[in-house]
């Protein structure tokens, strides 16, 4: 089989110790592949390493261990020019576009500057290039001249977006996309991410906390929790046959739609589970297999391409099987 | 994101700011560069101005104010209005040439200390520290002293001593605004380090830099003419304001006019930036005072 398009191994990120205080694991022995033209939804809490994840692995934050290949090249520790010759291929869209824009720069030149860094059009097209973004995008051609505080959440998010199509990547990191939008912005931007997807052939991270969305344009899901991914699988998968109980316990957040059975949901709240780490312990797992002996990660295949994760498992809270 | 949101609340700041405030900034500013353009003007037409050859003596030594002579003569003649015209030039000069080049240094240097930070920052801050310490005219006393009452040595000194205090006010603001989100996507989409430091950090911290430079060129004036004062200045007999003081001060109760003509000249100057300083302030909003 050959490799697919991206590639994540053990990938760790350690926030070094401060003032007496423990080294931060944000992230600890994240594995999993994109396909071209997949799509894998991130899910999780907020502080369960999501974000620094996403910026592990397009290296804007150096991972402490780990592998990522991207197009079969390995970028982890790679030098500083030919790591900006790479980012080419991997883009990132921010969470709130209101920040992530320039504040005195033009369209037009926000989005020009990816093209000439990588001077992936001549000079002289610059302007056409820049143009058809914006068709691609959605929005007016003519309306380049103008700044980023003249436009609405919803269209800095589309310039956002050009911006990082601008050098015809191949995997794009969505962070949060539409978290700092309205709901109905939301949907023209998701519905925008995936015709992209459909046109040109884009992998996507897609990080986002709203299930609803995920569930919406992921193809395979995966979940974190404490840094770790406790699931992952095909978002059917995920979302019909949740194997570990944070799964379960995230999915049981969602509101229900009817008012009247969510209140009396509201009314016996559930019992929060303890999710408390299980890693380097010695002994059997829930799954009744000991990893610290057998020297083996600890992962259960539940389904063919849904697995879970042994850590993080409430003691009271027995393997489904 | 909190580096995000203080994004959002900088630009939204201005237009949130009380009308009368905005309209008395405006004001301050305009009188400002009005007050500026007279200066330049004095500064670059001074000779032809001047209805006397200000280093001309004549017999008609500390006469009082006349038609001919609007301030009067000095102690050996020469006319007072003339040499006011003239030596702005001379101290006008030494003023914004030292004041761009610790603009420059102190661009460069706070850029590089905030944008790189770790030993880079440790060490850039703890030289600025060690020139900041420097009382300004011991300083400028010792290097004139041991180099010579030049314009240049001059010029040198006061730039090295106002450095310290631009690249400091350069350097917070690129503390922040390195961390905003706009400067990681420029990063992610594979733009070099210098570029990101000059074309998406640099311009977001200019307006407090604006206005500590105006200031600066309050207090250089001040340096200035207090060095030529006490005549570390640009050697006579051409003359400027510090010197103009100096020599007419033993004659002060005779010849009023000789000392209040210079006082006026150098208050005039130095409050031309503190207004623009004050106008600046409010119009582009900076909370840091």
């Amino acid at each position: 089989m050959s490799e697919p398009l991206l590639r994540v191994r053990d990938l760790c990120v350690t926030f070094p110790a401060r003032r007496g205080r423990p080294p931060v694991r944000a992230v600890e022995h994240l594995s999993f592949d994109i396909a071209a033209g997949q799509t894998l939804g991130l899910v999780g809490e907020s502080g369960s390493g999501k974000t620094t994840a996403g910026r592990a692995i397009l290296q804007l934050q150096p991972p402490s261990s780990g592998s990522v290949r991207l197009l079969g090249s390995e970028i982890v520790g790679m030098r500083s020019a030919p790591l900006r010759a790479m980012r080419r291929h991997m883009q990132l869209v921010q969470q709130n576009p209101y920040s992530s824009l320039h504040p005195r720069m033009t369209v037009a030149r926000i989005l020009a500057e990816p093209l000439a860094v990588h001077r992936s059009v001549p000079p002289r097209q610059i302007a056409e290039r820049v143009a058809e973004l914006m068709t691609l995008v959605g929005m007016d051609p003519s309306v380049v001249h103008r700044y980023p505080h003249e436009f609405s959440g919803g269209q800095r998010q589309r310039i956002v977006i050009a911006r990082a199509l601008a050098v015809n990547p191949d995997f794009v990191v969505c962070d949060e996309p539409v978290s700092a939008l309205d709901v109905r912005t939301q949907a023209q931007i998701v519905e925008l991410l995936q015709r992209l997807q459909e046109r040109l052939r884009l992998s996507y991270l897609f990080i986002a906390h709203d299930l609803a969305i995920v569930r919406a344009v992921a193809h395979r899901v995966a979940v974190m929790y404490g840094g770790r991914i406790v699931e992952l699988g095909d978002a059917a998968q995920v979302y019909q046959t949740p194997a570990h109980p944070y799964t379960r316990n995230l999915l049981d957040a969602v509101p229900l739609p009817d008012p009247a059975r969510q209140r009396d949901r509201l009314a016996q709240p559930a019992e929060e589970p303890d999710f408390r780490g299980h890693a380097g312990r010695v002994g059997p797992c829930v799954f009744g297999k000991d990893h610290a002996a057998t020297d083996t990660p600890a992962w259960h295949e539940v389904s063919p391409g849904h697995g879970v994760s042994c850590c993080f498992w409430p003691p009271e809270n027995p393997a489904r099987r | 994101m909190r580096g995000s949101m203080r994004g959002c609340r900088m630009t939204e700041a201005a237009s949130l700011q009380a009308p009368r405030r905005r309209t008395t900034a405006q004001v301050l500013v305009t009188i400002g560069l009005a007050m500026m353009a007279v200066l330049v003007v004095v500064a670059l037409f001074g000779p032809a101005i001047a209805p006397y050859n200000p280093t001309k003596t004549s017999p008609a030594s500390l006469d009082g104010p006349t038609m001919a002579h609007w301030l009067g003569t000095d102690s050996i003649g020469r006319d007072v209005l003339s040499r006011l015209i003239v030596g702005g030039r001379a101290t006008l000069l030494i003023t914004f040439v030292a004041v761009a080049i610790s603009l420059a240094a102190g661009l460069i240097l706070g850029l590089a200390s905030g944008y790189m930070g770790g030993a880079v920052d440790l060490a850039i801050m703890r030289v600025l520290d060690v020139v900041f310490a420097f009382p300004v005219f011991l300083l400028a006393i010792a290097v004139v002293a041991a180099l010579g009452p030049t314009l240049g040595n001059l010029i040198l000194t006061i730039a090295v001593v106002y450095t310290p205090t631009l690249a400091r006010v350069v350097r917070g603001p690129v503390l922040s605004v390195k961390r905003w989100d706009h400067v990681e996507a420029a990063r992610s989409v594979g733009i070099g380090e210098f570029t990101i430091a000059v074309r998406h950090v640099l311009p977001l911290v200019i307006s407090p830099v604006l206005v500590q430079t105006s200031l600066t060129l309050a207090n250089t004036i001040f340096t200035v003419t207090a060095l030529s004062f006490l005549g570390l200045g640009p050697p006579p007999p051409d003359p400027n304001w510090g010197s103009m003081l100096a020599e007419a001060r033993q004659f002060m109760e005779l010849a009023p006019l000789t000392v209040i003509g210079p006082s006026l000249a150098i208050v005039f100057a130095s409050l031309t930036f503190i207004v623009l300083a004050n106008g600046l302030r409010d119009l582009l909003d900076v909370t840091a005072r």
